[in-house]
């Protein structure tokens, strides 16, 4: 078996804006001081006249950006999660979400896998937030194959939208030559009928293994990739409420607000079966390495096996 | 400027001094003070300053105006109205159920708003975007906002006021209705920004102080601000707050509130006896 790539979602991101650039000389892309980590500083040394950076002063970048798209310029405007859906929110809320610009908001560093940098930085509302806004499209890419899918998709898509891309290296497994993404469109990675795992972001790869982990001991389980937190297809989620009686979320967020939430609204208003979350607890985070942070929060393909069980046994 | 220009200018003030009374009369809410602090600068903006067209609001090439002190909507929306951009009967529906003329500024819902603002201290930010927007595009076109005092107490305004300046955009006019009141109290009491010029030349601005109710000032000042190169121009411009409604001038208290039936009489009567000598 070949080596699995390995790469952040921050990464796929620069490059797909790389791509973008080179298509469409109106395009600009904008930062807070952090192009480094988010990775517009490649958009930024190949098209240097295109890229803006408002240093640190995220709510101005934000309102710059909205005026920047009533020019007629698609704008990307990037900065940690925290800072972008959390800082600025209101500035989303009220300057691009309200007049419904056409901005996408690149929001990197996004979740617990953040590691060292701790609780500060580890942002675990941002798609709590988000969702809030009427018309804001919301997308968590799981790998860098989607990742880069979905930064093209979006700029051709007229409307807000905000991203979530990881600071953490994760696994590839889509592939790059058969992969299609659709905006709001869910993807069923793998059929089961015995409970659905619906995961987002780098949630997705540990659903697969916990998938494999479930079918050791007899359980088959559905995986579905929700890329589109919203608005979110409630059609693959209602199909998999009605076929398979029990569904586990999963994802890197906080269990208030995010896919969880998002899942159980659709599920309990469409077809009520047990839904069990897994994500960080209502807690704040806290500095180590990624991969150990995710497992001491509980973010594993474990931690989904356990609370799928729960699910089923709640049927 | 010339004495008839001046006179038109003054008369046209007056029937949007009106137009503010009628809507925040009618909507029974609204901000009366605020709005007819920045009645002359916005009616010489847009009739006499501004390359802007009612038949086609949405022009690539037209000047922007943003109204960062969002909650003055009522003097914006009087303007419009009169420059042509929809019909003056509308004003009557101001912040009624579905109308066009929401509580602030929509710019989906009206035409002839260029930015949706109301929260303070973002609009400026808007304004920086659109003035950047034009200098990528090397269109000619020119941003104008409007700032309250007490708005730029906000943070968001200094960031906005530090990246014009730092991209050179003079292409962009930031004027700041200092008419010294805010909810709580005077400004000097509440959280002083005083001194303003002081605060904008120091963010690398161009600064020029006027009478905000002087139509030869305002125009000199807008002039100038047009031929100054390589920094935005911020009009540091001495208002009063309810100017020419004798009873809501310099007076807190009618920041947000409507006037009642005796109080709307008797602002009308004393706007309709000033235009009646204008016309005189």
């Amino acid at each position: 078996m070949a080596d699995v790539i390995k790469t952040a979602t921050r990464d796929a991101y620069g490059k797909a804006l790389v791509e973008l650039g080179e298509k469409d000389n109106s395009l600009i892309v904008m930062d807070a001081d952090l192009a480094a980590a988010t990775k517009t500083g490649m958009f930024k040394k190949a098209f240097g006249d295109r890229f803006y950076d408002a240093g640190i002063a995220e709510c101005n970048m934000v309102g710059v950006a909205a005026g920047l798209a009533t020019t007629g310029h698609t704008v990307f405007a990037s900065s940690f999660a925290m800072f972008l859906a959390g800082r600025a929110f209101e500035q989303v809320r009220n300057t691009i979400g309200y007049p419904h610009l056409n901005v996408k908001l690149g929001a990197t560093h996004a979740g617990i896998s953040v590691g060292e940098d701790g609780a500060s930085h580890q942002c675990c509302e941002d798609i709590a937030l988000m969702r809030t806004i009427p018309g804001m499209v919301i997308i968590n890419p799981a790998d860098d194959v989607e990742a880069r899918a979905a930064v093209l998709a979006v700029a051709e898509y007229e409307g807000p939208v905000y991203l979530r891309f990881g600071r953490l290296a994760v696994p590839r497994f889509n592939d790059p030559d058969t992969y299609e993404f659709k905006i709001g469109k869910g993807i069923e990675l793998c059929d089961g009928n015995d409970v659905t795992i619906v995961a987002t972001g780098l949630m997705v790869n540990e659903a697969m293994i916990a998938k494999d982990m479930l079918k050791e001991e007899g359980i088959n389980a559905r995986v579905i990739n929700i890329h589109t937190i919203k608005p979110i297809d409630r059609d693959i989620i209602l199909k998999a409420a009605e076929e398979t009686g029990a569904i586990v979320t999963a994802e890197e967020h906080s269990i208030i607000g995010g896919l969880g939430s998002a899942v159980t609204e659709v599920v309990c208003e469409g077809k009520p079966v047990p839904v069990v979350r897994v994500g960080v607890e209502d807690k704040f985070g806290g500095s180590g390495p990624a991969v150990e942070m995710l497992k001491i929060y509980g973010l594993c393909a474990s931690n989904i096996v356990e609370k799928a069980k729960k699910a089923i046994s709640m049927k | 400027m010339d004495a008839t220009t001046k006179k038109q200018l003054q008369i046209m003030a007056c029937h949007v001094r009106m137009g503010v009374i009628e809507g925040v009369f009618n909507a029974k809410s609204g901000h009366p003070g605020g709005s007819l602090s920045i009645t002359d600068i916005l009616t010489y903006l847009y009739f006499n300053h501004m390359n802007v067209d009612p038949k086609n609001p949405k022009d690539e090439n037209r000047d922007r105006f943003v109204l960062s002190k969002g909650h003055t909507a009522p003097a914006l929306y009087a303007v419009l109205a009169h420059k042509g951009f929809f019909p003056v009967a509308e004003l009557k529906n101001l912040r009624k159920p579905g109308a066009m003329l929401q509580g602030h500024p929509s710019m989906k819902l009206t035409p002839g708003v260029d930015m949706s603002t109301g929260s303070l201290g973002q609009g400026i930010s808007t304004a920086v975007g659109m003035a950047l927007g034009g200098k990528i595009d090397n269109k000619d076109y020119r941003v104008f906002t409007v700032l309250g005092d007490g708005e730029i107490e906000e943070g968001q305004v200094w960031e906005a006021a530090m990246f014009a300046s730092a991209k050179g955009l003079d292409n962009l006019v930031a004027v700041v209705d200092n008419n010294n009141l805010q909810i709580d109290g005077s400004i000097a009491e509440v959280n002083s920004p005083y001194p303003i010029p002081e605060k904008f030349r120091a963010f690398g601005w161009n600064v020029i102080e006027i009478y905000g109710h002087s139509f030869d000032e305002i125009d000199a000042a807008f002039n100038e601000a047009a031929q100054f190169k390589g920094k935005p121009t911020a009009i540091i411009a001495k208002t009063v707050k309810g100017k020419d409604v004798s009873f809501m001038e310099d007076q807190c208290s009618w920041h947000g509130t409507a006037p009642n039936a005796e109080q709307y009489e008797q602002a009308m009567v004393e706007l309709n006896a000033k235009l009646a000598e204008l016309e005189a």
